[in-house]
């Protein structure tokens, strides 16, 4: 059973649908003292870095979800969920993050590209990892953000082009973090999210 | 490469997709959650609902459409009609929507924009903009489904949307909605010049040359249709093969 974590600002059935439409048991979270029971835990999506990362601290979310991804329980965050596992982000002002994946969040800088980079856009493959292959190369996935992860190469496996190169899936231990929206992107982004099911139940690679 | 995406639009009704021509004289034309599912097959890149109900009941129903869509539709899904609060904003993002357009309710209270930007992020907020042509040739924006002429230059109000934290336009020409003779590219192009985030261009989609003119004299990001791809006059599939053809970039 998969928890998604519920931060009071997310778009969670997205994420709960697409679960669901791929057999994978998963349920809906808020209280932190439950989330150690799960296989592996998914942090959505759509919101602002600050509000959310508030959001998650008052209710203890912040703090348990950093210790059992520490302590090897695998994680996945989409989007800005994937921004939280940094260390802190420019949106708004400067906000903290979970700090579990070194990096920051900073503004996209595309010269000419208008911002934010919403759309479909291609993939190339830096690092495979557990989640992404080499089938994953040109394949096309939503993306819909104003700002990008920056962080050192050993950490990214997926990325795009938008005026910049953009971190597009990364990877530590068993944490990964799509800026795309796996949940949005049709069957290659399906596919993710079962391998990242996969990985929970033990029957994937470990990364 | 990011590419040029295809939306078509389900206005939508008491639960039921209608198409109007002018925004008046409405016809009931289908279940919302098959046509999107069957969009969505087809290659549409975005689905968009617009709520052109009046009443509550007919908003709650809603909620359920998006709710339903959102289980069986795997790309992202965008609403808009009647949103007056960062509450009926978030009814909407948690039944399912990726992102909610924003029209009459953040021209009356521009604050509105920027409420729901820092609540959501200004990714998933889309300014809606009616606009007519003006006898003196500017283009005015227009609310309550164009029965209002705010006297409001459409070019400026589209700078405000974004500087109050839209991240995104949808575009409406009311002068070429439901014609099917062009995108009004003057308008579109205009606009795209004086704001730097996305912009979907709408009203007036009938051929496909329509699509490939819209993409190579502005620097629109997406077309939207909804009569066009309702009535089964053209597919998305159609219109990309078409776009791709072009040299425009396009997913297939």
């Amino acid at each position: 059973m998969i928890g998604i974590i519920d931060y009071g600002a997310g778009n969670l059935f997205s994420v709960e649908n697409a679960l669901t439409h791929l057999s994978i048991p998963a349920e809906v979270v808020h209280d932190p003292k439950k989330l150690a029971s799960y296989s592996g835990l998914l942090l959505p999506g759509v919101g602002a870095y600050g509000d959310a990362m508030a959001r998650l601290s008052e209710r203890g979310l912040a703090e348990e979800t950093k210790r059992l991804a520490l302590a090897g329980k695998p994680l996945m965050g989409i989007c800005l969920g994937m921004q939280l596992l940094f260390e802190g982000s420019e949106e708004f002002g400067s906000n903290a993050g979970l700090a579990l994946i070194p990096g920051r969040v900073v503004k996209i800088q595309a010269p000419g590209c208008k911002i934010p980079h919403m759309g479909w856009n291609d993939l190339a493959v830096e690092h495979p990892c557990a989640l992404a292959g080499e089938e994953c190369s040109g394949a096309f996935v939503y993306f819909v953000h104003s700002f990008r992860v920056d962080c050192p190469d050993e950490y990214v496996s997926l990325s795009t082009q938008y005026g910049e190169r953009i971190p597009a899936l990364v990877y530590k231990d068993r944490i990964f973090g799509a800026q795309f929206h796996p949940e949005k992107s049709g069957e290659i982004g399906l596919s993710m999210l079962a391998r990242f099911a996969a990985l929970c139940e033990n029957k994937g690679e470990r990364a | 490469m990011l590419t040029k995406r295809i939306i078509p639009c389900l206005d939508v009704r008491d639960g039921k997709v209608v198409k109007g021509v002018h925004f008046v004289g409405v016809r009931d034309v289908g279940d919302p959650v098959e046509c999107a599912a069957q969009y969505s097959e087809e290659g549409a890149d975005e689905i968009c609902f617009l709520d052109i109900n009046a009443t509550h009941e007919g908003r709650r129903t809603m909620v359920d459409v998006v709710r339903e869509t959102a289980r069986c539709v795997f790309v992202p899904l965008t609403v808009g009609g009647g949103i007056g609060s960062v509450e009926d904003a978030r009814d909407l993002l948690r039944a399912g929507a990726d992102k909610v357009s924003l029209n009459s309710a953040a021209v009356r209270r521009p604050e509105l924009i920027r409420e729901a930007a820092q609540v959501f992020g200004s990714q998933c907020i889309v300014s809606a903009i009616d606009a007519r042509r003006s006898p003196d040739g500017t283009f005015h924006v227009v609310i309550s489904g164009g029965r209002i002429d705010t006297g409001m230059d459409a070019l400026a109000w589209a700078e405000t949307c974004e500087r109050l934290g839209a991240g995104e336009i949808l575009l409406t020409s009311m002068d070429t909605d439901g014609v099917k003779n062009g995108f009004e590219c003057e308008l579109t192009a205009a606009v795209c010049s004086r704001v730097n985030i996305p912009v979907i261009a709408s009203g007036g989609g009938g051929k496909l040359e329509h699509f490939s003119e819209v993409f190579e004299k502005t620097g629109a990001d997406a077309a939207l249709a909804a009569s066009l791809f309702h009535f089964r006059e053209l597919t998305v599939g159609e219109v990309k093969d078409h776009l791709y053809a072009c040299g425009i970039p396009v997913r297939r």
